[in-house]
């Protein structure tokens, strides 16, 4: 999964260094809120301890071996923050002092494996843990499932890399200039190993480890032998949740720039677009002069009247002006989300209530 | 794979990193080219270069760049046969197998056609292959020339020249002053382990073995760290990093500087 040098062009690579610098300012930040000064020598011991298990042979069912990467591992120990930056500098080390994935290419790496890796991982283990006890066995698969899920979206977001390459960049006779697959060809070719052999690696290793753990360390499952990790799983919700009430707000402010925007977006039309001759053309246009069809097809005409949105195309009928349309439809939009959202967390709250009581 | 040749390939990755980082350590003193310029020079250098042949469309290009590293190779006293055996076999063998439907699937002008097999292998993918394969072995091989040919003390410093935060730098000198530490401890569980072992383990028990020891592994990092945080405090750390540079830039340097960027952006240019 290391990409090495020359596989993905500048500008991919120059956007996923962004991706990655983005994941990296918020861990450091993160990180450095819960742990201080102990940030260095914590993540540099972690990331030394990743890179060693990266060299660890995995026995696997089936008589084959594979290599680990440890990310599941340590997003359970250490949360996602502290594992992406762990996991970042293991890829420094493999990438400046081995010349296992490249230079251009470490933006992309650390992205795919450090960022989407750890998060994902952290993402599916704390669901499948649930409330579950520290010694339990479904600890054990749930860092089987997260171990085997993150290095499967890690592989995926890698083949996905790959398989844009030929259709962004090539010659003008149309050859590919990096990696040369398209998409259909990336993304199984990507996946097989990773479904049957890295991905089983790193369900073997992690659930191996949570295991060892429940046994012999309790405590690093709490987190509670890196005191100050606590700090991590426990956010200061209330001023996250305000700074993001700021951003809503403002994007709520700018949704009127929504009807500055001209035309039909690619893909969006609606039956009787397709039947207006001004509209048939700025489709064609943008769909490189294909050919559309003579008439509405016919399952498009009959499903677009099974519902009627009650504002359709972001304009209540009742309002006359087009930028108080998109602020009220934007308003109702996020209000149902809040509501939805307020009713899911009112439901999840009574039944831990009803669990604690038992 | 028995249980013994897994515990066997595993000590086999630990040496094989040692024996990397020795061999890296080795060249790093030689007298040849590049370990007279200043490392920044090297960094920022090689940096272009690889920077350069990623944006290189034209195979000639390519080409050159990789006649260069050689050259470059040669003058710093790198060993051919080494950088061979390190990186031209691994990439071809890697890179090469990755590239090779290529040649077949992508459409194009038939160039010849496959004796028996009758498949045809088509202008674009002869092209296509060629740069990937070439571009990734410019590419590594720059990059090998470059932690050959630096200690990695002076390249965590030269980071600092490209504003790498002190925080960052720190943490990667750590990591791979415990890296080898921690390869060292696990070397020792597996070696322990082996010594002890007398028939054949099952699949699950190997599967276990490897787990059991990477937790172990991972208990001790953590005490290591708790350890090592103490050991700063009671050195008078406060959180904040601070890292001496004695690198002082001559004319050479500047020449060096000059010379690379100037070619690597020739070079970007020609192959654009």
């Amino acid at each position: 999964m290391h990409i090495p040098d020359g596989y993905l062009s500048p500008s991919t690579c120059a956007v996923l260094y962004a991706c990655a610098a983005s994941g990296w300012y918020a861990a450091l930040r993160r990180v450095k809120r819960s742990l201080g000064s102990r940030t260095i020598p914590l993540i540099s011991v972690f990331a030394a301890f990743s890179f060693v298990v990266m060299l660890f042979n995995v026995p696997l069912p089936g008589g084959t071996t594979g290599h680990a990467v440890g990310v599941a591992v340590a997003a359970i120990v250490l949360g996602p923050s502290a594992a992406i930056l762990a996991i970042s500098i293991a890829l420094a080390i493999q990438a400046l002092f081995f010349g296992d994935g490249g230079i251009t290419t470490f933006g992309a790496n650390c992205f795919n494996m450090a960022v989407i890796g750890s998060l994902v991982a952290y993402g599916v283990y704390r669901p499948c843990a649930a409330n579950s006890d520290v010694r339990s066995r479904r600890r054990v698969w749930s860092a089987a499932i997260a171990g085997y899920v993150a290095i499967n979206a890690a592989a995926l977001a890698t083949a996905v890399e790959f398989g844009i390459q030929p259709a962004l960049f090539h010659d003008a006779a149309g050859t590919p200039l990096y990696a040369p697959y398209p998409l259909r060809i990336a993304i199984p070719a990507m996946m097989v190993g990773h479904l049957t052999v890295a991905g089983l690696a790193e369900a073997v290793i992690t659930a191996g480890m949570v295991s060892y753990l429940q046994h012999a360390d309790l405590g690093l499952l709490r987190a509670e032998s890196v005191p100050l990790l606590q700090a991590e799983f426990a956010t200061n919700a209330v001023r996250e949740s305000r700074r993001i009430w700021w951003v809503v707000a403002l994007l709520l402010l700018a949704t009127p720039l929504g009807v500055l925007a001209t035309g039909t977006a690619w893909g969006e039309w609606s039956a009787s677009d397709l039947s207006d001759p001004r509209v048939r053309a700025e489709i064609a246009t943008a769909s490189r002069s294909q050919e559309l069809p003579s008439a509405t097809p016919r399952g498009l005409e009959r499903m677009s009247t099974v519902w009627t949105a009650p504002f359709p195309g972001y304009a209540p009928k009742f309002v006359k002006s087009p930028a108080f349309g998109y602020l009220l439809s934007a308003l109702f939009g996020v209000g149902l989300l809040i509501a939805g959202s307020l009713a899911i967390a009112a439901i999840a709250k009574r039944r831990d209530r009803a669990e604690t009581q038992t | 794979m028995s249980s013994r040749s897994f515990l066997e390939s595993t000590l086999q990755s630990f040496a094989k990193a040692l024996s990397r980082a020795l061999l890296a350590e080795r060249a790093a003193h030689e007298r040849g080219l590049l370990q007279q310029l200043d490392p920044r020079v090297r960094l920022v250098g090689i940096l272009g270069l690889v920077v350069a042949v990623t944006l290189c469309r034209r195979l000639e290009a390519v080409v050159a760049l990789f006649a260069a590293a050689i050259g470059l190779a040669l003058l710093s006293k790198i060993n051919l046969w080494s950088l061979c055996k390190r990186v031209w076999i691994v990439v071809l063998g890697f890179t090469g197998l990755i590239a090779l439907p290529a040649l077949f699937l992508t459409p194009g002008e038939e160039w010849k056609t496959l004796p028996w097999l009758h498949w045809t292998v088509t202008n674009p993918g002869l092209h296509t292959a060629l740069l990937l394969v070439l571009r990734v072995e410019t590419a590594a091989t720059l990059t090998t020339i470059l932690v050959l040919c630096t200690p990695w003390t002076h390249i965590l410093k030269a980071l600092r020249a490209l504003r790498v935060s002190p925080e960052i730098v720190a943490m990667l000198a750590m990591t791979h002053r415990y890296a080898f530490l921690l390869i060292e401890t696990a070397n020792q569980m597996f070696e322990s382990r082996q010594s002890r072992m007398v028939g054949i383990l099952s699949p699950k028990d190997r599967r276990r073995v490897a787990a059991r020891t990477a937790g172990v592994l991972l208990s001790k990092s953590v005490e290591l760290s708790q350890e090592v945080y103490l050991a700063m405090i009671s050195r008078g750390f406060q959180g904040e990093i601070r890292l001496l540079s004695e690198f002082r830039m001559t004319a050479r340097d500047y020449a060096g500087l000059v010379v690379f960027l100037a070619s690597g952006a020739a070079v970007a240019w020609w192959g654009r």
